[in-house]
């Protein structure tokens, strides 16, 4: 026996230890130097899973049924190999959405239902409050254990538990409901989770140490007098294969899997609280580890304490504290004790946050606002108020349960009968994660209709057990309905009494999940929703900041700007909404913006984080005006997301083009550099260079130089007009006029390769509004071409001006080698230069596309009639009187 | 413009090796293979089943371990 100062004081000095911790690792989070970025502290924080039920209650198990006890943990086992697959798309979807709790997760799939949201609570907490009361209890009656005094027979307010308990509330407020936005993390609660499952852990293998190696001559003793004892020997086998019940060996394993991630606890450690996604690796076999050692020595324990105390005489619960204490090992019972306390309260604190979060956001929030509707004050102050509020009242309801019902049979079996609770989410919640069919009243069907056999097969049997109803009721049935027995619903009898109601319940649940489903289609909100989640791996946001990923599909409305910064004020506070709206506008690199859909969003967004995303649904509609989605709508969007693919499958090409253009001018660039840079390099090398091949060079050099300065002003020009920045200054021009100066200005060039020039006009031709430079650059760029390819001495030139009603035509022709039919398409591409290579150096390559790019500006056309060998025919026309057009 | 098409791949070899180990782990520790080790053997002292059972359990923890630690990625 010890002292009962002693162990409150060690208790209590655990508990400040935990708040030392916590406000520790606060603190480094702050400084931005976190400890639970980590994935081995993630893993061992996912060990909350075990509470004080499988701390004491393994033993309990494994000394009644031998190997029954496993079932639980391997199911979380088997579960975690999916962590990859499964988890990872949960906290991907619930950090996009600021979701914080199971009860958003599945109300925000389906179309952020405020029902659904309120029934996963209900269940939550119908589920999750005896297995509270049930860790109380754990704590209570070690601690009468350890001392010897009778335990809770004394008046309320002498009970150390509850003082244990307000001690746990107060923590799980500091640590778990000090902000507002719940989706940032609890960084000290979760460290010191990850401590208490460390502590549990030791203090479980120290007990398990003890008893192989400290009281037996180690396991294969005691397993060996086990098997000798008709009584034991059945507990190291599973009854023979004839007799092993496979089916609930099935569902348990099942069950537990289910659990681990469905529990609100769990939801909460697993997803919400999670740091970073690449932890769920570790975590998928680390978990599994952490199992699978504080499961070794239940075997040993149970069957050392069976030898020990002979089997029946004793609570095998308590095999953990009894034992030392028999033993006369008093410092390690109170080290088993404190194990046990960290593995009541880890669960207790995370149980609390996260079940707080739900029943104020889901439960308590829509009514007050419903209360006060129409009232504009500040509430920012009231979802914390609210949480802080139900975290206490959840403590205290869950020890008034335990003092009510403390012996009941309805609490000792609680442990099993809240998994099968929160089993009851996964038709919805798995389903809605990879089906696209879930809709609302699905969901809220399947769940009903599953809780309320849970509760018919489960809930009451228990009460019934516990004396509480006649139990006629379970022999009989209700008014002697046999077929309504509780136990052999229907009459399906051979099933243990969890593996019936597991099955009715998730049969009835999913069937109807699917059948209602599938009586109507999904409305508008609930498809975009489903596409939000179902394709949350496919979203562009790799990164998972809450920015990224898809917008949703549908989402229309309009709303004055004041009434949204007013609600953001009323639910965040006036500076973090004006810090929010600045932040909003700053970003769209704007003025305070009208609000657009994307504000709206992202305020929801916002507040979801603080009441829940259904009442954040509900406290935006009631400010933004909101149509309902027709299917016509959706269509139209659709429709819209169709012309956006095919717009920006067009910039794509448009994109390559340009890619294509700057290799091929950067080709071009490069050509006269290159001759520029060898013949200055040549004149470098050699100062005795002679005087005339030196001439010769910088000749060489001055003309590409020249050419590059052409290449240059043509590629800016192009650019110019593609871009349509290019100045037209139209004037009146006379087009034959126009023709002589040009051919006049190239005069020069024809005579010196002795080419004749013949201009074929009408005396007088109309006026045309114009550009007059544009317009010899377009005649200049033919007559260069024809003085370039028509033969030397003895080539002809003729450029001829047409007139009629509607448009002016001018052709050059000459009588060289022609252009190749396969080449007159490409001549007027930018830098597809026709005729040989020979000709090359002295055009760019751009002359005829600018020239094209301007005629056609003028809404005229540019051609080409060529017969290779009989000289090529370039002409263009332009309407007298055209609507500009742009390039 | 030119993303990678990597990213919408449905099934990486990370994930499809763990849904492997995941249904192998199903048979593994449940009927009816569970009942094959159900006699009343001991080895070294310890009984047969709580040894096969643990032992498998183990085995799997070593594979995911393995399997998630090897570098594969996403």
């Amino acid at each position: 026996m010890l002292s009962t100062p002693l162990v409150l004081a060690a208790s209590f000095a655990y508990l400040l230890l935990l708040f030392g911790i916590a406000h520790y690792a606060d603190g480094r989070g702050r400084q931005g130097r976190s400890l639970i970025n980590n994935a081995w502290v993630y893993a061992l924080s996912i060990g909350v899973y075990c509470t004080a039920w499988t701390y004491y209650g393994s033993v309990g198990r494994a000394a009644s049924s031998g190997l029954w006890f496993l079932p639980i943990y391997l199911g979380p086992t088997l579960g975690m190999l999916l962590a990859w697959t499964v988890l990872r798309k949960m906290i991907r979807i619930a950090r996009r959405d600021r979701i914080t709790s199971i009860a958003d997760f599945i109300a925000s799939r389906y179309g952020k239902s405020r029902a659904l949201a309120a029934l996963v609570t209900l269940i939550a907490l119908v589920g999750i409050l005896p297995y509270v009361a049930l860790q109380l209890k754990a704590i209570a009656s070690g601690l009468a254990l350890l001392t010897g005094s009778p335990g809770t027979a004394g008046p309320w307010w002498q009970d150390s538990t509850l003082y244990i308990a307000l001690l746990l509330a107060g923590f799980t407020i500091a640590f778990g409901a000090r902000h507002l936005d719940s989706s940032e993390r609890h960084e000290g609660m979760v460290a010191a989770i990850a401590f208490e499952s460390l502590v549990k852990l030791l203090a479980f293998v120290a007990v398990g140490v003890f008893v192989c190696w400290g009281m037996f001559a180690g396991p294969g003793e005691i397993f060996t007098r086990a098997a000798d004892r008709t009584d034991l020997a059945p507990l190291l086998g599973l009854g023979g294969g004839e007799h092993f019940a496979a089916a609930q060996w099935f569902a348990l394993t099942l069950l537990a899997m289910l659990s681990v991630f469905l529990l609100p606890r769990q939801f909460q450690m697993l997803v919400v609280e999670n740091t970073d996604e690449r932890h769920l690796k570790r975590l998928s076999w680390a978990f599994p580890l952490y199992l699978l050692l504080i499961n070794l020595f239940v075997l040993p324990i149970a069957l050392g304490g069976l030898l020990h105390f002979g089997s029946g005489r004793a609570n095998a619960e308590t095999f953990v504290l009894s034992l030392p204490l028999a033993l006369d090992s008093p410092g390690l019972a109170l080290l088993a004790f404190i194990g046990g306390l960290s593995a009541a309260t880890g669960m207790i604190i995370v149980e609390a946050i996260a079940v707080a979060t739900m029943v104020s956001n889901d439960l308590a929030m829509p009514l007050l606002l419903r209360a006060q509707r129409g009232s504009p004050r500040d509430v920012s102050a009231l979802p914390l108020a609210v949480r802080r509020t139900v975290i206490v009242a959840l403590l205290l309801l869950g020890y008034l349960y335990f003092r009510v019902a403390g012996e009941a049979y309805a609490l000792v079996s609680i442990g099993l009968i809240s998994f099968a609770a929160v089993a009851q989410f996964a038709p919805a919640l798995f389903g809605g994660m990879y089906w696209k069919g879930g809709t609302r009243a699905g969901a809220l069907a399947g769940l009903a209709a599953g809780f309320a056999l849970w509760a018919w097969t489960l809930l009451l049997p228990s009460i019934a057990k516990s004396g509480w109803l006649p139990a006629a009721f379970l022999a009989h049935g209700p008014f002697g309905i046999a077929l309504l027995r509780p136990e052999q619903l229907f009459g399906l009898a051979g099933f243990d009494n969890l593996t019936h109601a597991l099955l009715w319940s998730l049969l009835a649940n999913a069937g109807l999940y699917v059948a209602v489903s599938l009586a109507r289609a999904p409305t508008g909100r609930e498809a975009a929703q489903a596409l939000r989640f179902v394709d949350a791996m496919h979203d562009a946001g790799h990164d998972v900041g809450h920015d990224s990923g898809a917008r949703p599909v549908a989402w229309r409305g309009a709303g004055g700007s004041d009434e949204l910064r007013a609600l953001a004020a009323r639910f965040l506070g006036v500076d973090s909404a004006r810090r929010l709206l600045a932040d909003f506008a700053r970003r769209r690199g704007g003025s305070p913006a009208a609000p657009d859909a994307e504000l709206v969003n992202q305020l929801e967004t916002q507040l979801a984080g603080a009441i829940g995303s259904a009442s954040a649904r509900a406290a935006v509609a009631s400010v933004v005006e909101e149509e309902t989605l027709a299917p016509d709508d959706v269509l139209r969007m659709l429709d819209e997301t169709s012309e956006v693919r095919a717009l920006n499958r067009q910039l794509a090409s448009l994109d390559r083009l340009k890619d294509d253009f700057m290799s091929s001018v950067t080709h071009e660039l490069r050509t006269p550099l290159t001759s520029i840079r060898a013949f200055a390099e040549l004149m470098r090398d050699d100062p005795q260079m002679d005087p005339a091949q030196r001439q010769h060079f910088v000749d060489l050099i001055v003309a590409e130089s020249e050419r590059l300065s052409r290449l240059v002003n043509q590629v800016l020009d192009m650019a110019k007009i593609e871009s349509g920045h290019a100045e037209w200054r139209n004037e009146t021009i006379d087009l034959a006029a126009l023709v002589a100066h040009a051919v006049e200005t190239t005069a020069a060039g024809f005579q010196a390769r002795g080419i004749t020039v013949t201009v074929e006009a009408p005396a007088q031709v109309p006026a045309l509004h114009a550009d007059r430079d544009r317009i010899l650059q377009v005649l200049l760029n033919l007559l260069s071409n024809a003085a370039k390819f028509a033969p030397q001495d003895g080539g002809r030139v003729t450029v001829r001006l047409q007139a009629d009603a509607r448009e002016a035509r001018i052709e050059v022709r000459d009588n060289g080698p022609g252009v190749p039919p396969e080449q007159q398409r490409l001549v007027f591409e930018k830098f597809r230069q026709g005729g040989d290579a020979r000709a090359r150096p002295q055009g760019t390559g751009l002359g005829l596309p600018i020239s094209r790019q301007i005629v056609e500006h003028y809404g005229g056309r540019m051609w080409l009639h060529s017969t290779p060998g009989e000289g090529a025919c370039f002409g263009f026309a332009l309407p007298w009187h055209a609507e500009e057009t742009k390039p | 413009m030119r993303s990678s098409k990597r990213r919408s791949q449905p099934a990486t070899l990370l994930r499809q090796r763990l849904l492997a180990l995941f249904a192998a782990g199903w048979l593994a520790l449940n009927f009816p293979l569970l009942a094959v080790w159900d006699h009343p053997v001991r080895i070294g002292g310890l009984p047969l089943l709580p040894l096969a059972v643990f032992g498998g359990w183990a085995l799997l923890i070593a594979l995911a371990a393995w399997i998630a630690e090897s570098g594969a990625d996403d």
